[in-house]
């Protein structure tokens, strides 16, 4: 692993059920999340995903490619375009620095959907000796 | 108030606490810990992680924020400062919120049976910005998380408390009105009788389009007006969104016609969805009525059609 290595991309599609499970799951009872009306009287055309939610998919994705001994210790992240549903959301991510004994990684993260930058974000993480390896 | 006013006002809630002496709802717990893995559509709790006991599970680190959310039955041990930030917001007219920025730091693992405590302070307050969903304030907050009393992590919050843009049908009658002068008169009047009328150059021949008092070829100031067959195709053109425009209902599209005659015009592009729109397309000459103003725009036909 080296600075500019791209991990796999991520494909999830922005379902009604993952956004409003994932608002849930994280205790988010914003009416924006699950009630399409209340969206619509907010100026927006439908439901949208809460950031937990996002949060959630971009952790998700990190350990999915650093594998399961990996640590999440940071993660920023800021929201642009917002998932509505039947959209599809593209998490991708490039390493950014490795420490000298290849332990610590930094990346930086993106997710696009069809309106553009839905997230934009950086975290880090710590690997697992055997990961850090490979 | 005006805006300095409020911006004053609201600038002064900052290093206020926001939350004091702050407890999570429950314990972590295995339940809450699956239902995220299942949404987010990883593997739910491991009871067997190495070192942390026996039917012991640890929780995702993402789910910092998820043991201090409130839920449904509101706000978990909010200050007075911070409700009065939201009341000053409230009667400024940003009664929406959306949640734009997310900053954590993990600095111990989560484990079902913790105690969850927290402090959030009102890190800062922004000027008054204007976004695609309204204009608003951002409103940042720190917050210390705790597991049975020890610093687990540190998130930082920043949301958008804004007045929602209107949403309403746009009215044709508000579109703004063109400038008519003596340079341009003559093909105001055309448009009134549905004509619409470019130049010709009476010394050189050559044809213009907007209205000029001379010819940029020759220099004549001799013309005559000469009636367009109304065919053209899309040379160019935008799709608005943003910002809205009296009149207008976004989105819509603004095009560069080339007419049959060579010259090119801007003017509104109607008949198709403005994503179906391509250069080249073929557009044909149409009159809409703005209140009491006529005004020529493309027709536009989706090839095949």
């Amino acid at each position: 692993m080296k600075p500019g290595d791209e991990l796999p991309v991520l494909s999830v599609p922005v379902t009604r059920t993952l956004i409003v499970a994932g608002a849930l799951a994280t205790r988010d009872f914003t009416d924006v999340h699950h009630d399409p009306e209340a969206a619509r009287a907010k100026g927006a055309p439908d439901v949208f995903m809460n950031i937990l939610t996002t949060q959630g998919l971009v952790s998700r994705f990190l350990t999915e490619r650093l594998g399961p001994g990996a640590r999440l210790r940071k993660l920023s992240i800021r929201l642009g375009t917002p998932n509505y549903p039947g959209d599809t959301l593209h998490v991708t991510g490039t390493i950014t620095s490795v420490s000298d004994d290849e332990r610590a990684v930094e990346i930086a993260l993106m997710g696009i959907n069809s309106l553009g930058r839905h997230v934009t974000g950086t975290a880090s993480m710590t690997l697992s000796p055997q990961e850090a390896g490979s | 108030m005006t805006v300095a006013d409020l911006s004053a006002q609201l600038t002064a809630y900052e290093g206020r606490s926001a939350v004091l002496g702050g407890r999570g709802r429950d314990p972590v717990d295995a339940a809450m810990i699956r239902h995220w893995c299942e949404a987010m559509g990883v593997p739910g709790p491991d009871p067997a992680v190495p070192g942390v006991g026996p039917g012991v599970a640890e929780a995702p680190p993402a789910m910092l924020q998820v043991w201090i959310m409130s839920g449904l039955s509101g706000a978990v041990g909010r200050t007075a400062a911070y409700e009065e930030l939201v009341a000053l917001l409230d009667r400024a007219g940003c009664t929406a919120v959306v949640a734009t920025d997310c900053e954590q730091e993990y600095l111990r693992p989560l484990r079902t049976g913790d105690e969850i405590t927290f402090d959030a302070v009102i890190e800062s307050v922004s000027p008054r910005k204007t976004t695609a969903l309204g204009t608003g304030h951002f409103i940042t907050t720190r917050t210390e998380i705790r597991a049975n009393g020890e610093l687990a992590g540190i998130h930082r919050f920043r949301v958008l408390r804004y007045a929602p843009a209107r949403t309403r049908t746009a009215s044709p009658a508000e579109r703004p009105r063109p400038v008519i002068n003596r340079d341009n008169a003559g093909f105001w009047e055309g448009v009134a009788g549905h004509r619409l009328l470019i130049q010709r150059c009476t010394a050189c021949g050559r044809q213009r389009f907007p209205w000029l008092p001379g010819c940029g070829e020759c220099g004549s100031p001799l013309w005559e007006a000469v009636e367009a067959s109304g065919e053209g195709v899309v040379f160019s053109y935008v799709v608005m969104h943003h910002p809205p425009v009296p009149g207008f209902e976004a989105p819509y599209a603004v095009g560069l016609i080339e007419l049959a005659e060579g010259v090119r015009m801007i003017s509104s592009l109607v008949g198709v969805a403005p994503a179906r729109i391509r250069i080249g397309m073929p557009v044909a000459l149409e009159f809409v009525r703005a209140g009491d103003q006529e005004l020529p725009v493309f027709r536009a036909y989706e090839e095949g059609l």
